[in-house]
């Protein structure tokens, strides 16, 4: 299969990969995914007391395009407030990394990953969980 | 001089030995005559060198050259055995017994067989790869006509008993067909010794070209026959018929004589560059060889590296021409069958690359493989969620994961 250049450049210099420190009650941990379907995708935000989102990393078991579309979520994801992170949605990442039909399902995950995230920060300061659409394109 | 990438997919194909190109040249320009014309010397010319082919190939595998039936590779020798074979004994049963590892030539001409009326037991193989003979003996019944096991595996290389095997279909009657593809050339077959009644194989996987193969049919203690599956000619004693590809059956039997000449000395050097290969690699914790280590075809190694994805894996060895046990080219990801069949759970399947070399491969090449492998894993590692999991201790199956 081949990858498009911008998915080529994520996955040979991934941006933000590392982890945050789960205990603390401002970084929100999504993990999604699961080992026997081949992806598992782990992104972690920090938010400050502005819901703007200061750091973003993420880990993530997958294939090219499942690592591309992590990374480029925490490249996005960085200096959002957590509104706007909401509002990313998969095609965005599809569009951007030029992702094949066969690949969406990596975009989905991401931004399965990002409001899994989101919610794990809200629960964690009292906020209710958010209902999360899911009618994926 | 190293050139990128290197070719480690020898399972898949080999390339053409230049000694094998020579000889098929001259069949493709001026000797150019149909095997089957009696009348002139072009094909007098032409039906003499399929002749010296089915000599070159006989004495590789013990057999008579009047048992060689030419086909065009081995999917079509493994569809004229199993049908040919169902077609012919018919009034005899209606039962077939093969393993779940078996190529899909063999896997795919059974489901046929079922869909048109016959029945067919799939042996499991156990965590290294074997059939188990006891299992074997029990599945047969007054109806079962064929045992189906293959040599020696695409994907792990494990090699079934199959002296063992053919003492039980000779036991009972049965007749024991073998799909030879990946050993014949790379291991010593004898189909007397075997006791093999037909075996199925292919000259692009023994550095011969593409588009020719051969079925070997026993003439003798059986007597076998098979039911052509295509009407015409009546060519191959009548069993398939079709204008002789005689440059490229030249080249299986070229293919074969260099086999048996070099075989030895090819499997030494083959051999101990898999194992350095092999070795290297797993001093990577969590990485495991599938499939028996000790009856093992000599040129290949299929391993696992836990933590990491298949794909993933693929993309970062892109230096390496390799094969993944993970098919991830739709949504819905299919591990390989053949390691789900050793008990591998699917995400180690998915972890999983074959390395097929060959008596092309240099010392060279093995050692930027290993390299470039043990990179990519790192990296790769550095980056998955899992392995950071593994390495705080946490149990992954005490994780309820959301499937998708």
């Amino acid at each position: 299969m081949a990858y498009s250049d911008k998915v080529i450049d994520h996955y040979s210099n991934p941006r933000n990969v590392g982890t945050l420190d789960k205990a603390k009650s401002n970084v929100g941990t999504g993990l999604v995914g699961a080992p026997e379907c081949g992806d598992v995708m782990r992104l972690q935000i920090e938010v400050d007391e502005n819901q703007i989102i200061t750091d973003a990393k993420f880990k993530t078991f997958g294939c090219g395009s499942a690592i591309a579309s992590s990374s480029l979520a925490t490249e996005w994801l960085k200096g959002k407030s957590v509104d706007e992170a909401l509002a990313i949605d998969n095609m965005d990442i599809v569009e951007e990394l030029a992702l094949p039909p066969v690949k969406i399902h990596c975009s989905v995950l991401a931004e399965d990953a990002i409001k899994s995230a989101i919610n794990d920060y809200r629960v964690k300061n009292g906020m209710p969980e958010l209902e999360l659409s899911k009618s994926h394109h | 001089m190293l050139t990128l990438p290197i070719y480690l997919d020898n399972n898949a194909t080999t390339p053409l030995d230049p000694r094998v190109l020579d000889a098929m040249m001259p069949y493709f320009t001026n000797m150019y005559g149909n095997a089957a014309s009696r009348n002139h010397p072009f094909g007098w010319q032409a039906e003499e060198a399929v002749d010296y082919a089915r000599e070159q190939i006989a004495a590789l595998i013990n057999c008579s050259p009047k048992e060689i039936i030419f086909t065009s590779g081995a999917t079509e020798a493994d569809n004229l055995a199993i049908k040919g074979v169902y077609e012919m004994y018919a009034s005899k049963g209606n039962h077939i017994i093969t393993a779940t590892t078996e190529h899909k030539a063999v896997l795919d001409t059974c489901k046929h067989i079922e869909k048109i009326g016959g029945k067919v037991t799939y042996l499991p193989v156990n965590a290294e790869g074997f059939i188990n003979l006891e299992e074997l003996e029990a599945a047969i019944t007054p109806q079962t006509i064929l045992i189906s096991i293959m040599y020696g595996n695409n994907e792990v290389g494990v090699i079934q008993p199959i002296r063992e095997i053919s003492a039980i279909a000779k036991k009972h009657g049965i007749l024991f067909f073998t799909d030879g593809t990946q050993a014949v050339g790379k291991i010593p077959v004898d189909v007397m010794a075997d006791g093999i009644d037909l075996m199925a194989f292919s000259a692009h996987k023994m550095y011969g070209p593409k588009g020719v193969g051969a079925l070997y049919v026993r003439r003798k203690n059986p007597r076998v026959k098979v039911t052509a599956q295509m009407d015409g000619g009546g060519h191959e004693r009548g069993m398939r018929s079709g204008t002789l590809n005689v440059p490229g059956i030249v080249g299986l039997g070229k293919a074969c004589e260099i086999a048996k000449q070099d075989m030895e000395a090819d499997t030494a050097r083959i051999s101990a560059m898999r194992d350095r290969l092999e070795r290297e690699l797993l001093t990577m914790e969590e990485s495991y060889v599938n499939g028996s280590r000790e009856h093992r075809l000599p040129h290949v190694a299929n391993i696992s590296f836990k933590y990491v994805e298949g794909e993933g894996l693929m993309m970062g060895v892109k230096d390496l021409a390799v094969s993944s046990g993970s098919a991830c080219t739709s949504a819905s990801l299919e591990p390989s069958y053949v390691l789900k069949a050793l008990g591998l759970s699917d995400d180690l399947a998915h972890s999983s690359l074959r390395f097929g070399l060959s008596r092309f491969t240099t010392d060279e090449e093995v050692d930027y493989a290993i390299n470039h492998v043990k990179e990519a894993v790192t990296k790769l590692r550095e980056m998955s969620p899992l392995w950071e999991m593994f390495k705080e201790g946490i149990d992954l199956n005490s994780i309820e994961w959301a499937e998708h």
